[in-house]
Parts: structure tokens; C-alpha cells; sequence
């Protein structure tokens, strides 16, 4: 047990950069995902179909995949994800500006990848409004933006928010892949370098690199039931 | 039968509106083709990604690696899907014991155990409680780490532990079986959980017990509504599988990598392995949307 006390940085440094990736690529996916959910659900049909072929690409492909097109793909395209380093932002979230483009490649692939289920966690809010909400707004003359922004929306978030929230789960889960795309130091690669190449025990690390993850998984997760269950309350 | 809402959100488009969108898209279509001309088409032909030589062995028949490539490719195929029936095949006989498992604690909990002394109901109680807790946490360790890391688990931990077996395919199924066995028990239990308090209630007035009740009424009927929620869990096994690589497992993209080490042709390979999983879970996908029409 050892290992934990005296390796604390690396696991710390490790939690520090996952957190960092997951909440670029969270930002990133809901931008994203709530753009794709605006296509899939507009009046053009091309839009809708573009909206729907990407969400049917991303959600069937492994994230294995969607890495490794984004770390082996992106510079055989001559892209070094150059345009991530974003210059404010790249003080804060060091990895950023880095010459090294594994840490942003990854950020792209999990903003792609859970962009998709983000769309879909936004849609399906959108479809549990009662149909009779967005009939009776059209009946009274809104057009389709104004139906959109003052009726279905401010609907749709509620149910959306729980299922937004797995989303999120599952893509500060997925980021754990990262490790084995070229990201240096993340928590899974920490746990990688700590136990094949440094030797230390295996039992030890994995559990320090577990309490790491779920730190992030369990307070999303319990803020979830609680907004679950006053939902369920108010219903 | 209810529209679904996206085709209450605005009028059906007029013939002015058809026009503008026609013409729309005639115009972007240019410019994507324009623009991935620039930057798909040119690069890749550049550094002679579309070459017949990187192609080849993929599609050409009379390529001299095309037959030995395929053979590999469907061996991995054939790996993937094995793997993943028998992680589903766990991890739903494992799912549906632990839904029943918590639903049974859950009624422990509740019970008094008034016709015993009272210390030994007392040790009861706290007993069902500890129990119930127990469940609760591993629950909620086992849905919170990643899969990667499960897999990663399975295939270190348990040698050091000295459990190994000889096949790397073991390490695989274990480590997603554990993942998804927890998420499809809290599925079917938040199934039971939402069924209408009368179904319970009506099977204890008929006089089954709890565990009759649950594996009578409220685990078929949790089944049925949860149809759609659990085949898309089995999109997530199948795509999962191909986490195998950790462990070195010999699943589709294990065998992709062993292809482009002797051919070094990644892009072409993997494009090919995805376009197999976009196939068999669109499918997948289409047939839980299949089954959500039917039973709803």
C-alpha cells in the first residue's frame, strides 16, 4: 500500500489531467451534441439527414475507433489539432499548447464520439414534451425558433438533464482510453507506467487509480438520482 | 398512435420552402465536395493513401495478401462476437441475479422479524442492512470505473491473485461482464421500480412471497419494458469488445493491428473494421427500435 502514499503525485497528476480532458471534451460535446440535436430535429430535411448520419456513425463505431482515426488519422491528413491551442485557455489546460498533439487528438475523438449520445440525450428530453405543448404554440403562430425557445425547450431540459448527466458518466469512463492513444500521464496511463514499467504491485495501484475515477463518476452520479428523484416528485 | 415530436415542431415545408432547401443543398453539396477535395482527397493522395498498393489487399482479389488478409479479419470478427455473446450471455444471467438479489434485500429490510427473540431480530435487521449495503456500494464502484479499466483489472489482477486462465478471452468477458452485469441489473430494477404498485401489492394478497413476486410478476414484465435499454447495452458490450486489446485478446481490431504491422496500411484497415462494427450495430440498434414499436 505503500505505492499510494509515496507515488501520491503521480496519481494526482493523473486525476488532475483526466479531469482537465474530460472537461474539455464534456464542453465540447455539448456544444456540439446540442448542435447536431438542433439539426436532427429542424425543418430542413438535408439538415435532418446529416444530423441523423452522424449520430448512426458515431454512436455504432468503438471509441477504439473514433481514437484511433483522431491519433493516427488526423496527421497522415497533415492536422496536428492545431487550432485546440486555444490561447487563454491553454495556461489553464496546459496539455493544450503542447507540441506533443496526443492530448488534444484525444479531446477530439471523445467530443465527437459523445457529442452523438449528447444529441440523443437532448432529443429524447425533446420528445417527452407532450406533443399537444409544441401543436398548441404553433397554433397560436410561433415559428419554429420561437416554438423551440419558449415552449419546448424550457420543457425538454428537465427530462434531458438525467439522461445528459449518463452521458457525461460514461464519457469521463471512456476518457480512461486516452491512456493507450499516446496521452501521457493520464490516470490510466499513470496505472500503466506504475505497475509494467516501474514494477510497483498491481493490487495497490489499481485501487488508487479506481478511488481516482470514481471521485468523478459517483458525485455526478449521485447529483443525478437526487434530480431524478425531485423530478419523479414533481410529476 | 402519437406522431413522434419532431414532426409537430413546424408546418410541413410549402413549395417555396422546398425550393429554397432544394437549391440549398445543391449548393453546399458543392462546396463539401469542394471541400473535401482540399482536405481529404489531396492530402491523402499526396502521401498515395489511395493507392492501389495500400488498397489492394483489401479489395482487390487478385492481390496475393487478399485471401490471407480477409481470413484474418473474419477470425477477428469471429473472436469479437464470441467475446461479446458470451459477455452478454453473463452478463445478463448475472444482471438478472443481482436485480432479483437487491429487490429480495430491499424486502428484508423492511420486515420486523417480530416473532423472534429480540436480539435476534435485532442482529437480523442490522444484518439485512449491512447486506443491502453492501450490494449498494459494489453496485456503485463497479457502474462508476471504466470498462478500460475492468478489462485491465481482470487481466492483471486476477493472475496476481492467482486466478489466470489460458486464454486471453476469459480476461475480456470477465472484465465486461462485470461492468454490464451491474448496469443491466440497475436497468431491469428501475424497470421493476417503475412498474405501478398495484402489481406487487395484487401478488401478495394472492399470498407469493417476495421472491415469487419478483420472479413471477416483476422481473418478466421489467424485462419487456426494458427490451429497448437492454439491446442498446448490447451495442455497448459489442463495441467494448474491442477494448480486448488490452489484454491482447485476438478480437477484430487486435488482428487489424497485426495486418497493417505487416502491410502499413492503418487507414484503410481500420476503415474497413469500422465500417463491419457500423454494420452489425446499426442493425442491432435498428432491431431494439423494432422491438420498442412492437411493444409499446
Amino acid at each position: 500500500m505503500s505505492v499510494l502514499v509515496e507515488r501520491f503525485g503521480v496519481f494526482a497528476e493523473g486525476f488532475w489531467l483526466t479531469l482537465q480532458l474530460c472537461l474539455l471534451s464534456a464542453t465540447g460535446a455539448l456544444l456540439l451534441g446540442g448542435l447536431v440535436a438542433a439539426l436532427r430535429i429542424c425543418p430542413v430535411p438535408p439538415l435532418r439527414a446529416v444530423g441523423t448520419a452522424y449520430v448512426t456513425l458515431f454512436r455504432n463505431l468503438p471509441l477504439t475507433v473514433v481514437m484511433f482515426f483522431a491519433a493516427f488519422g488526423l496527421p497522415v491528413l497533415g492536422s496536428n489539432a492545431d487550432f485546440l491551442r486555444i490561447p487563454l485557455l491553454d495556461t489553464v489546460f496546459r496539455r493544450l499548447g503542447t507540441d506533443l498533439p496526443y492530448f488534444r487528438f484525444a479531446v477530439i475523438a471523445l467530443t465527437l464520439y459523445t457529442a452523438s449520445f449528447v444529441c440523443e440525450a437532448i432529443r429524447s428530453g425533446v420528445n417527452a414534451v407532450p406533443a399537444g405543448q409544441a401543436e398548441a404554440a404553433r397554433s397560436l403562430g410561433l415559428t419554429f425558433t420561437q416554438n423551440l425557445r419558449s415552449v419546448v425547450l424550457p420543457q425538454a431540459g428537465k427530462a434531458a438533464v438525467v439522461p445528459l448527466g449518463q452521458a457525461v458518466i460514461a464519457m469521463i469512463k471512456n476518457s480512461a482510453l486516452a491512456g493507450f492513444f499516446g496521452v501521457v500521464g493520464d490516470l490510466s496511463s499513470a496505472a500503466d507506467q506504475l505497475t509494467s514499467v516501474e514494477g510497483e504491485p498491481f493490487i495497490p495501484v489499481a485501487i488508487g487509480i479506481s478511488v481516482g475515477y470514481l471521485l468523478m463518476t459517483i458525485p455526478v452520479g449521485l447529483l443525478l438520482d437526487r434530480l431524478e428523484q425531485r423530478r419523479v416528485v414533481a410529476r | 398512435m402519437t406522431r413522434p415530436q419532431t414532426s409537430v415542431l413546424f408546418e410541413v415545408p410549402g413549395p417555396r420552402a422546398r425550393r429554397v432547401t432544394l437549391i440549398g443543398s445543391a449548393a453546399a453539396t458543392l462546396v463539401i465536395l469542394a471541400a473535401a477535395y482540399q482536405l481529404l482527397y489531396r492530402p491523402l493522395a499526396e502521401k498515395g493513401q489511395l493507392s492501389l498498393q495500400m488498397w489492394g489487399p483489401l479489395v482487390d482479389p487478385a492481390n496475393e495478401y487478399f485471401a490471407q488478409v480477409w481470413q484474418r479479419l473474419g477470425q477477428g470478427a469471429a473472436n469479437t462476437l464470441i467475446a461479446a455473446a458470451l459477455a452478454i450471455l453473463g452478463s445478463l444471467v448475472g444482471g438478472t441475479l443481482l436485480a432479483v438479489l437487491r429487490m429480495q434485500l430491499k424486502a428484508l429490510q423492511r420486515r420486523q422479524f417480530a416473532g423472534l427473540a429480540r436480539p435476534v431480530a435485532l442482529f437480523l435487521r442490522v444484518l439485512s442492512r449491512v447486506l443491502a449495503a453492501v450490494t449498494r456500494g459494489c453496485v456503485e464502484v463497479f457502474r462508476g470505473l471504466p470498462v478500460v479499466i475492468t478489462i485491465f483489472l481482470a487481466g492483471r489482477g486476477l493472475p496476481e491473485l492467482g486466478v489466470s486462465f489460458s486464454l486471453d478471452l476469459w480476461y475480456v468477458v470477465i472484465g465486461l461482464t462485470v461492468y454490464n452485469m451491474v448496469v443491466i441489473a440497475e436497468i431491469l430494477r428501475s424497470g421493476m421500480e417503475g412498474l405501478s404498485g398495484g402489481q406487487g401489492e395484487a401478488s401478495a394478497a394472492l399470498g407469493l412471497s417476495t421472491l415469487q413476486t419478483t420472479w413471477t410478476i416483476l422481473l418478466p414484465q421489467s424485462f419487456r419494458i426494458m427490451l429497448p435499454a437492454l439491446i442498446g447495452q448490447l451495442v455497448v458490450v459489442l463495441k467494448d469488445t474491442s477494448l480486448g486489446f488490452i489484454v491482447s485478446y485476438e478480437e477484430s481490431m487486435v488482428i487489424a493491428k497485426q495486418i497493417i504491422g505487416n502491410l502499413g496500411n492503418p487507414i484503410q484497415v481500420y476503415l474497413v473494421v469500422g465500417a463491419g462494427f457500423i454494420a452489425v450495430n446499426y442493425v442491432l440498434s435498428k432491431l431494439a427500435l423494432y422491438v420498442q414499436r412492437r411493444a409499446s
